[in-house]
């Protein structure tokens, strides 16, 4: 469906765009209907710039992102109406994300005129029933409120809800549940789940592994950049590859297991791929690739 | 005892009436015990970090009092606090990264810091280099201005800056929260090594994130809407919680090996109620599955066992 190739962009920097800033090199991966793929990054490791990219927020430099098989990048104005019919994207702050001082049905509203403007009022009604419900959100609790009004999680399952008012097929989730607290952050993560049963594809873009390794079927893991390992979520966690994801993973503060004793992570090390002449990706397993390590950091 | 709290109340004042962030909080803290607090946003953590070293405007004591080291802190008044500041009570603040002065090099910033505490700078600086040693950093930072330094650089000056006097207690408000979980490791781990080496004797950890807590304190309280909820060992803490709030707290939160297919973790309905006209009773009735009538009157924050506390009707006995 979705489908990101050897993309590549760089930002310019400085006067008159004297430098250049490389923040996504070489990147490619896809995603089927019906998938949660997650893209799993520290700061400044490209992560936010290819979910921006999906969007079409900003261009590639280099390499073709292609939605059903056409390139995004060639889309005019009336191309691109089409294609955020279907893929949308949510975001990490649920607070600045809606306009304080339009209530939640005019922001609704607003997406109903630009796509949906042949729908009668009745069946706007009904979509807006349904698509709220899928997000388990109760009309009278959200609509005629301020965003003010309403809480963090139920402002981004509205974010979600919004974004299933049309009938999307690609969801781009950039780390939508990291300001939202401990006990509701976890059903917004399990309404992902649900979408995906509906068929629905979804990039998960955290910087926190935990929340990937518990939503997703394909695990991406992004440095500097480049991917470093790609595989299925359970083996990317289960039998990582790459010495940056181990270390990583090492890293996370996990309740039942303390830092130090770690050996768990460290003894499965198996060893990783070895580079090859084109500096790419290599397979170490069905479906499973990694990147040749580094030798000089 | 190194720190005794005692039915402390901190108000917010606003038009609409006081806002009850921490409504009578009695908890002690032993001389080197690492003591975390959790909670979600609006339980009132921040607000206890603060009120031990410096209330903001809008802040009122209404009850309660802090003790350290056998000498009562007046928390409630700004000016005689300011001898107990940096030398006896010292705080990383939340967001300690925009909490040095941009426009001057990290040690000039501290050499001003410090002459305003009558403490030269010139014999501070061995000390001061040899701690910047321990946490990685060499000397040249120093001639540095905050933005040149990353993230995780800036925590680690403003962690050496803070504990520079050896404190007697340490505040650290979300110290970890804005890095990357590298860097996070490396930050959390310098707050048991502090302690360790006795640049401050007792620490309070506030954060969201219980994982975090774990890894570094010895003990942890948990907190909802203004109220302590429960207090024990970070071992009992996660591994057998007694209130249905932590409980539910734990259960929700996904951990490396849960998957979405084979366990369905669930989060806790409601939202926590507003602390503008708290309900009476307990503040966690309307979202608890245990909750009975009993529930309308508050649960005293009792003694389980030793060390090891909680407010709730339902494990009392």
């Amino acid at each position: 469906m979705l489908r990101v190739d050897d993309v590549t962009k760089v930002y310019r920097t400085g006067l008159f765009g004297s430098g250049s800033q490389t923040a996504v090199s070489g990147v490619s991966f896809d995603v089927r209907p019906g998938e949660v793929v997650s893209l799993i990054g520290e700061s400044g490791s490209g992560k936010t710039t290819v979910g921006r990219m999906i969007l079409r927020l900003t261009t590639a430099t280099a390499g073709t992102i292609s939605f059903d098989g056409e390139d995004v990048a060639g889309y005019n104005r009336r191309d691109l109406r089409r294609y955020y019919a279907r893929v949308q994207g949510v975001f990490q702050d649920p607070f600045s994300s809606y306009n304080p001082v339009f209530k939640v049905d005019r922001v609704l509203g607003m997406l109903r005129s630009t796509y949906l403007p042949r729908l009668s009022d009745q069946e706007w009604k009904r979509t807006l029933r349904s698509s709220l419900e899928a997000v388990s959100l109760e009309p009278a609790d959200v609509l005629g409120k301020y965003p003010h009004q309403l809480s963090g999680g139920q402002l981004q399952r509205l974010m979600v809800a919004r974004a299933l008012l049309l009938e999307i097929e690609l969801l781009v989730a950039d780390e939508i549940i990291s300001m939202l607290d401990a006990s509701t952050r976890i059903d917004v993560l399990n309404l992902l789940g649900d979408l995906k049963g509906r068929g629905l594809g979804i990039l998960f873009i955290t910087h926190d592994l935990s929340l990937g390794n518990y939503i997703s079927d394909r695990t991406l893991i992004l440095r500097h950049g480049r991917v470093v390992e790609l595989g299925p979520t359970p083996k990317v966690f289960g039998d990582p590859r790459h010495s940056y994801t181990r270390a990583l993973l090492a890293c996370v503060p996990q309740l039942h297991r303390k830092w130090g004793d770690d050996s768990a992570v460290e003894a499965n090390g198996r060893p990783s791929a070895t580079a090859d002449a084109t500096g790419g990706l290599v397979a170490v397993d069905d479906d499973h690739f990694v990147a040749p390590e580094e030798d000089a950091p | 005892m190194s720190l005794v709290v005692d039915n402390l109340r901190v108000y917010y004042r606003t038009l609409r009436g006081d806002v009850r962030a921490l409504d009578g909080a009695t908890f002690t803290v032993a001389d080197g015990e690492i003591m975390g607090v959790a909670g979600e946003s609006g339980c009132g953590k921040t607000t206890l970090g603060k009120s031990l070293i410096r209330l903001d405007g809008r802040m009122r004591v209404a009850e309660g009092s802090v003790t350290l080291d056998g000498v009562e802190l007046p928390i409630a008044d700004d000016r005689a606090m300011d001898a107990y500041r940096f030398r006896s009570v010292s705080i990383v603040p939340q967001y300690a990264m925009s909490a040095l002065n941009p426009i001057r090099r990290i040690g000039r910033m501290i050499s001003e810091l410090l002459s305003s505490r009558g403490v030269s700078y010139e014999e501070t600086l061995p000390e001061l280099r040899r701690r910047l040693a321990l946490v990685g950093l060499s000397d040249d930072v120093l001639e540095r201005y905050p933005i040149e330094l990353s993230g995780g650089m800036k925590q680690r000056v403003v962690m050496v800056l803070s504990t520079l006097m050896n404190p007697s207690l340490l505040v650290a408000d979300e110290l970890t929260s804005a890095l990357d979980v590298s860097t996070q490791k490396a930050v959390a781990e310098m707050l048991v090594e502090f302690r360790d080496r006795g640049f401050v004797k007792s620490t309070i950890v506030i954060t969201h994130d219980l994982s975090i807590l774990y890894q570094v304190a010895d003990t942890i309280l948990v907190m909802y809407a203004g109220k302590l909820v429960e207090k024990g060992s970070a071992a009992e803490i996660t591994e057998d919680p007694r209130h249905p709030y932590t409980k539910l707290l734990i259960a929700s939160l996904p951990e490396v090996g849960v998957r979405f297919e084979e366990r369905r973790l669930t989060g806790i309905a409601g939202r926590p109620p507003s602390l503008l006209r708290p309900p009476t009773g307990c503040r966690f009735r309307a979202r608890c599955p245990l909750a009975t009538e009993e529930c309308a009157v508050e649960p005293p924050f009792v003694e389980l066992a030793a060390g090891r506390h909680a407010a709730c009707w339902k494990v009392a006995a």
